[in-house]
């Protein structure tokens, strides 16, 4: 591993078949290399027997290794060469951009298809069910930052805090209130919203690294209050017993005396698996709900002007937009979806507590922005998968799950510094692509 | 339509205008030229309102602006294609100008384009391209056309030749005429290619160490021996060619 990663890329050419030789050479390096270094760490052994230690000889783990690093050399020789001899100048890329837009197009549909269809495929389990409504609720609230950060470019390491505040709004008013979930979800969405102004105003000013410090001490800010208000929190303690969610009105239980359930109503046997089922789907609903707000406000002037806003601000004030107005709305928006998955996070839980909102929270939400690369809507989702659900479904590698998750990330990074999906989609676009241009007249790419 | 009277501006404790008059009557191209360092760009920017001015007022069609913040005097009706170009390099062509018509009325838009897009063809071929894929002239055309979307009555530019080939510098002024002419905007022009922009102007400003040093016709300025020794003569070898050229 070591040896591919820190030696200089393996040689490039594109002139026909010529380069095969130089690859392997290239590859058989590395192998050799692996071997070399393989040969006193795997190769030799000390055994512990009872007539005290004795060497042991192990050369088919050095071959191995050799094996090893001299196939991943080579293929990744060979990926670097076919994807060279694709890339082609930026101009001439038109027909191809719209052709990758296409496949994402698909891609969006396919997984929309496959999320509504997972619970009715053979492999559904309670727990697969569970784990997926855990990795929509990181989705949705990758979507939601998106925004802030994606389209708007600020920066911010608090979102969390605006996610507890769904939480807790959700959780006191149904239990102070009793306010049924369907009331409290936009209530909450306000709270958020409220909240994600207030700590707009402060940091109108900052940008970049200031503006993440302040919006990371926001985060711990909320986590610490949500601590120490013991009357009206909870303290570490939480709240528990929140309401669960009631199918408009019908609850998910087993007999409730003078009420139907969900159950009775649909004239269905009771099964827990009802609930379950119904969380999922509701959290589907309102990822979904989150993406299409965001791809559609991309079209219209306020979202546009999120994005312009992340390219230049010095420009956008001259072309009379209103700064201000724009950050705030943006850090409301971003705010107001992590409060509808806050909310839904307490529902779903039953249970609450500040340990829930903590900082390696945002962190992962932010590295799932990032990694999927900063305003990509498909990539958010890729990336979902990889940073909060492969780890789950790899809880039994226990102590190296963690290794894996910072591996994956060292990877990403390394192959795709921009993001799994990094190229920005225009939001309008001509029904056909316009031809490559003529070369300029002389003299006039004077600069680039 | 513009006056300036005694404005005072800077950055922090460093002051770059020291009481600068300036008028802008309707109609008119007016030319700024000084050397680097002299201010010019200061004062486009104090026009913007950032820097503010500390002393001096700066009033636009019988209303004083000097306090207002950047967006609001934009929607005035000043736009400013700023130094740099500062285009969106990461949204197409077409969503730059979407960008430059953000606070007109919507019914505008399609005429509005179509107009730009006239005005500058090579734009129209590159409506899709991102814009940070354009070459500097391109980039120019597009921050140039940006500003046009915003239905200005005066635009600002600074220094639009900047880094460009001899043979795009022409087509800009020449782009920039146009505007004027045919469509009635007032143009306020910094430029360091004294040649061409003195042509260009019905009247200049010649700045000097944050102060006005000398003011006059177009004409009057590129004949005047001081102003030929500072900006014209040596270093600016696309002026010589052109006069030998006529």
């Amino acid at each position: 591993m070591a040896t591919t990663s820190s030696a200089p890329l393996p040689p490039k050419r594109n002139d026909g078949p010529a380069w095969m030789p130089s690859l392997l050479k290239d590859a058989f390096a590395a192998g050799v290399l692996a071997a070399l270094l393989a040969l006193p760490m795997l190769g030799f052994r000390l055994v512990d027997s009872a007539q005290g230690l004795s060497l042991d000889y192990r050369f088919s783990w050095v071959g191995i290794a050799f094996a090893a690093v001299f196939a991943g050399r080579l293929a990744i020789s060979l990926a670097r060469n076919a994807w060279d001899g694709r890339r082609r100048p930026m101009r001439e890329r038109g027909t191809e951009e719209s052709h990758g837009l296409r496949l994402r197009k698909l891609a969006g549909w396919l997984m929309v298809a496959a999320a509504l269809l997972l619970p009715w495929t053979p492999i559904a389990d309670r727990n697969l069910i569970d784990k997926a409504t855990l990795l929509l609720i990181y989705v949705m609230l990758g979507w939601g930052l998106n925004v802030v950060v994606g389209l708007a470019g600020l920066l911010d390491l608090g979102y969390v805090a605006f996610y507890a505040v769904g939480a807790y709004s959700y959780a006191l008013l149904s239990q102070n209130f009793g306010l049924s979930f369907w009331l409290c979800l936009p209530l909450a969405g306000a709270f958020a919203a409220t909240f994600g102004m207030l700590l707009g105003f402060p940091v109108l000013r900052l940008r970049g690294d200031y503006l993440a410090i302040v919006t990371l001490g926001f985060g711990e800010i909320v986590r610490v209050v949500l601590l120490n208000w013991q009357v009206v929190t909870g303290g570490p303690n939480g709240l528990s017993g929140i309401q669960r969610p009631s199918f408009f009105g019908l609850p998910f239980l087993a007999a409730v005396p003078g009420k139907t359930t969900f159950h009775e109503f649909f004239g269905l046997p009771f099964s827990p698996d009802h609930r379950i089922l119904f969380l999922y789907y509701l959290i589907l609903i309102l990822a979904l709900a989150t993406n299409l707000f965001t791809l559609r406000i991309r079209r219209l002037p306020i979202g546009r002007a999120w994005e312009a806003l992340r390219e230049d601000e010095t420009a956008c004030r001259s072309l009379g937009i209103n700064p201000t107005k724009t950050k705030l709305s943006a850090f409301a928006t971003g705010a107001m979806f992590a409060g509808f998955a806050g909310s839904f996070f307490a529902t779903r839980q039953g249970f609450i507590s500040p340990e829930s909102f903590t900082f390696l929270e945002s962190a992962i939400i932010l590295a799932i922005v990032v990694l999927g690369g900063l305003g990509s809507q498909i990539g958010i989702v890729l990336s979902a998968f990889l940073l909060v659900g492969l780890p789950e479904w790899f809880r039994e590698l226990q102590q190296y799950r963690m290794l894996a998750f910072g591996g994956a990330m060292v990877l990403i990074m390394l192959w795709r510094p921009r993001g799994l999906l990094s190229s920005r989609e225009p939001t309008v676009r001509l029904g056909k692509t316009p031809k490559a241009p003529e070369p300029m007249p002389a003299g006039e790419g004077a600069t680039p | 339509m513009l006056s300036i009277r005694n404005l005072q501006s800077g950055y922090g404790r460093i002051q770059a205008l020291h009481g600068i008059d300036v008028d802008v009557a309707e109609g008119e191209i007016i030319t700024l030229i000084g050397a680097n360092g002299a201010g010019k760009t200061t004062l486009l920017m104090t026009i913007c309102g950032k820097p503010r001015a500390s002393q001096g007022e700066i009033v636009f069609e019988g209303e004083e602006i000097t306090r207002l913040p950047t967006f609001q005097i934009a929607r005035r009706g000043i736009a400013h294609a700023p130094e740099g170009r500062r285009i969106f390099p990461r949204m197409t062509v077409r969503e730059n100008l979407q960008m430059g018509a953000a606070v007109t009325p919507p019914q505008y838009f399609t005429d509005d384009l179509d107009r730009v897009l006239t005005l500058f063809p090579r734009l129209r071929e590159r409506l899709d391209q991102r814009g940070g894929t354009l070459s500097g002239g391109e980039q120019q055309m597009l921050a140039i056309g940006r500003a046009l979307m915003g239905r200005p009555r005066l635009l600002m530019l600074d220094e639009p030749s900047l880094g460009l080939a001899p043979l795009v510098v022409r087509q800009i002024f020449q782009i920039i005429r146009e505007i004027n002419r045919e469509q009635k905007v007032t143009v306020f022009l910094v430029e360091q290619n004294a040649f061409h922009a003195l042509k260009l102007a019905h009247r200049a400003y010649v700045m000097v160490n944050g102060r006005i040093a000398m003011s006059g016709t177009g004409e009057q300025l590129l004949a005047d021996p001081a102003v030929r020794a500072a900006y014209l003569e040596g270093g600016h070898p696309a002026a010589e060619e052109t006069e030998e050229a006529r």
